[in-house]
């Protein structure tokens, strides 16, 4: 990696087209528009092996990404590498990224924090469900306080 | 042998084994397996859903949208998506590209060919081939083979890695790029961007290089199993450039019969539809393509880099086309005919593609500045291409007011159907039948499923979205047993 690296690394997760899978990518771009110091945000549709490489030389990242065993509308939760899984798809669970990273580089992953948003519905072409519009409304200040940065 | 295990003759009767949905294949995917009171496997099929909706998403769609709205129908391959809708949308706009145009187009699709063959492999598949189908499930993966094997676990990472450069380079961003457009691209390479890539290449290929022989050393060391494992006799489908060439981005279509003699060779893609047909099972959402002159019981066939190495002539760079050889040589050909070989053919693949780009990057043409081309308005256009996980046909028709009014989209895995129904029932038939049920025999069939690498395209993976459920059934319905893996 070149260059100066944002301490904080913001990973949104999701597809803009299915659905309440969009939450991610909808904060993500609610966040770049106010242009934190400090604050990289990253969008993709799902956490792959090479997302490990953008962990260094953080000081902290956010995984912002719909969450179906969400007990509340938005849980934020740290996380930690996870040695034991057991089951992968094509991507990779936020733990597993922080795991890949350990194994790949030697080195002990930057602290790191789930923000999970209730999501509900997945389908091709559907917009947000209400539900998840409002989670989202909630995520915004405490993901802003994740960030360092006061509620706006 | 299609018919074979495909349907019970009283299915009420049997126990029923549901594996839903396969680990580590994308999206939604589920098999099921009958069994007879003595544990004899009596039917099994592979049951993929959700494909059809894609066309409805395009429709309404103004035509110049269209190749960056179906990156979204696929987190693993959109880049093979968009390259297809704009191969189509050419047509629609009359193009013919420019040179730089279809070369920085042709370095976008090598670089999605790359990151996804890399991790196809040392993610999805390495964990299985490295361990045994039925070694320990807790260290059956990425993470294990990154403890165990840690050079090979890294080289994966920085391959995939590699790949997702070119793309961002090509496309403009990691996801959602718009680098290519219905009649061109909107960008060309800077010379900065140009000897980024040209530093890190040439590893690229030796990495390439070290796990086309990895896959050889794993066929040597288990030589028995690799040769049968979920083998059948197919008919393949694929393109090949106008000398016999493989050529993942244009080419004529090419079908062969199980011993590869040429059913028909160059056909023109804009009429695929006079060379296939797809046919509805009931059982199934997913359809069953089939080459039309041989009917659609005999006529289904493979798709994908089994099929692509195994059937084109020679491949146009040296190191692949040498590994080509000798995968086409090695235990008297069996190799190349075996189910596991598609693991050997990816990794020749994944070689191929890191030199092309590498001959690319030599080319002059990408930092040239004309991009665009234009031409007579046509109402319908077809692109074809060979994704990471076999051929992709896109097929749009425009109205005048510039709307994508019919779409039809079929994928590599609606290609493979069949064929991957026939494999889990080997797989079924060989290691099944009889047997008290473990997960280690369950993963023999997803080990057949993953072979083909089967994109179920759903693009959406949620925080605990993705569990793995297996239920054993009674005839009767009770629930007799269920796992879940998180």
């Amino acid at each position: 990696m070149t260059g100066t690296v944002a301490p904080t690394l913001v990973f949104a997760v999701g597809n803009l087209s299915r659905g309440d899978d969009a939450v991610g990518p909808l904060l993500a771009e609610r966040l770049l528009d106010a242009g934190l110091p400090g604050v990289e945000v990253l969008v993709d549709f799902q956490l792959q092996v090479e997302h490990a490489l953008d962990l260094e030389q953080r000081e902290r990242v956010i995984f912002v990404d719909a969450c179906v065993d969400a007990t509340e509308s938005v849980v934020e939760r740290p996380l930690h590498a996870d040695p034991g899984f057991a089951h992968t798809s094509h991507s990779l669970a936020p733990a597993q990224v922080l795991e890949t990273y350990r194994r790949v580089t030697g080195r002990t992953p930057p602290p790191a924090v789930l923000l999970g948003i209730r999501a509900e519905s997945f389908e091709l072409g559907a917009g947000l469900s209400d539900q998840a519009a409002q989670a989202c409304a909630v995520a915004w200040p405490r993901l802003l306080a994740l960030c360092g940065s006061p509620a706006q | 042998m299609t018919q074979a295990l495909e349907t019970a003759a009283h299915p009420e009767k049997l126990r029923r084994v549901v594996i839903e949905p396969l680990s580590r294949v994308e999206g939604h995917g589920k098999v099921t397996l009958l069994l007879d009171e003595h544990g004899h496997v009596e039917q099994a099929r592979l049951h993929i859903v959700e494909f059809r909706a894609f066309e409805k998403f395009i429709q309404g769609r103004p035509y110049w949208e269209v190749p960056v709205m179906v990156q979204r129908l696929c987190g693993i391959c959109p880049v093979s998506h968009h390259l297809a809708a704009c191969k189509a949308l050419d047509q629609v706009v009359g193009a013919v590209l420019t040179p730089t145009a279809e070369k920085i187009r042709r370095l976008m699709h090598y670089g999605q060919i790359l990151q996804s063959h890399a991790l196809h492999f040392f993610h999805l598949s390495s964990p299985d081939l490295l361990f045994g189908f039925d070694s320990d499930v807790g260290r059956r993966n990425i993470v294990g083979v990154a403890a165990a094997y840690p050079d090979v676990a890294r080289q994966g990472v920085l391959l995939r890695k590699f790949g997702q450069e070119v793309i961002r380079h090509t496309a403009g961003k990691r996801i959602h790029g718009t680098g290519s457009v219905p009649g061109g691209v909107n960008k060309s390479l800077t010379q900065a961007e140009r000897d980024e890539l040209l530093k890190d290449c040439y590893q690229m290929i030796a990495w390439s290089r070290d796990a086309v022989r990895l896959v050889r050393r794993l066929f040597e060391q288990n030589l028995a199993m690799y040769r049968s494992f979920a083998t059948f006799r197919s008919h393949t489908l694929s393109l090949v450039r106008a000398d016999g060439a493989l050529d993942l981005y244009h080419g004529g279509l090419r079908a062969c019969d199980s011993a590869g003699n040429k059913i028909f060779d160059h056909a023109d893609y804009d009429h695929y539809w006079e060379r296939i047909a797809e046919d509805v099972k009931a059982w199934s959402y997913m359809k069953f393509p089939y080459l039309k002159e041989l009917g659609s019981d005999e006529g289904w066939y493979r798709v994908g880099p089994l099929t692509r190495v195994t059937r084109c002539d020679f491949i146009p760079t040296p190191l692949a086309d040498r590994e080509r050889r000798e995968f086409m040589a090695f235990d008297d050909g069996r190799a190349a005919a075996s189910t596991l070989g598609f693991h050997w053919a990816r990794m020749i693949e994944m070689l191929h593609a890191a030199e092309a780009i590498k001959d690319l990057l030599h080319d002059d043409d990408l930092l040239g500045t004309d991009l665009m081309a234009g031409g007579k308005r046509e109402a319908r256009g077809v692109g074809v291409i060979e994704a990471p996980r076999g051929t992709l046909i896109h097929h749009y028709r425009v109205d005048e007011n510039d709307q994508v009014v019919r779409a039809n989209l079929i994928v590599s895995t609606t290609h493979n159907n069949q064929a991957m129904n026939v494999a889990i029932r080997e797989v079924a038939r060989k290691y099944l039948d009889g047997r008290e049920i473990t997960e280690g025999l369950l993963n023999h069939i997803e080990v057949a499923v993953r072979a083909f690498d089967p994109c179920l395209s759903c693009a959406t993976h949620a925080v605990g979205k993705m569990p793995l459920s297996v239920q054993l059934v009674e005839a009767d319905g009770t629930v007799v047993d269920t796992k879940v893996r998180e």
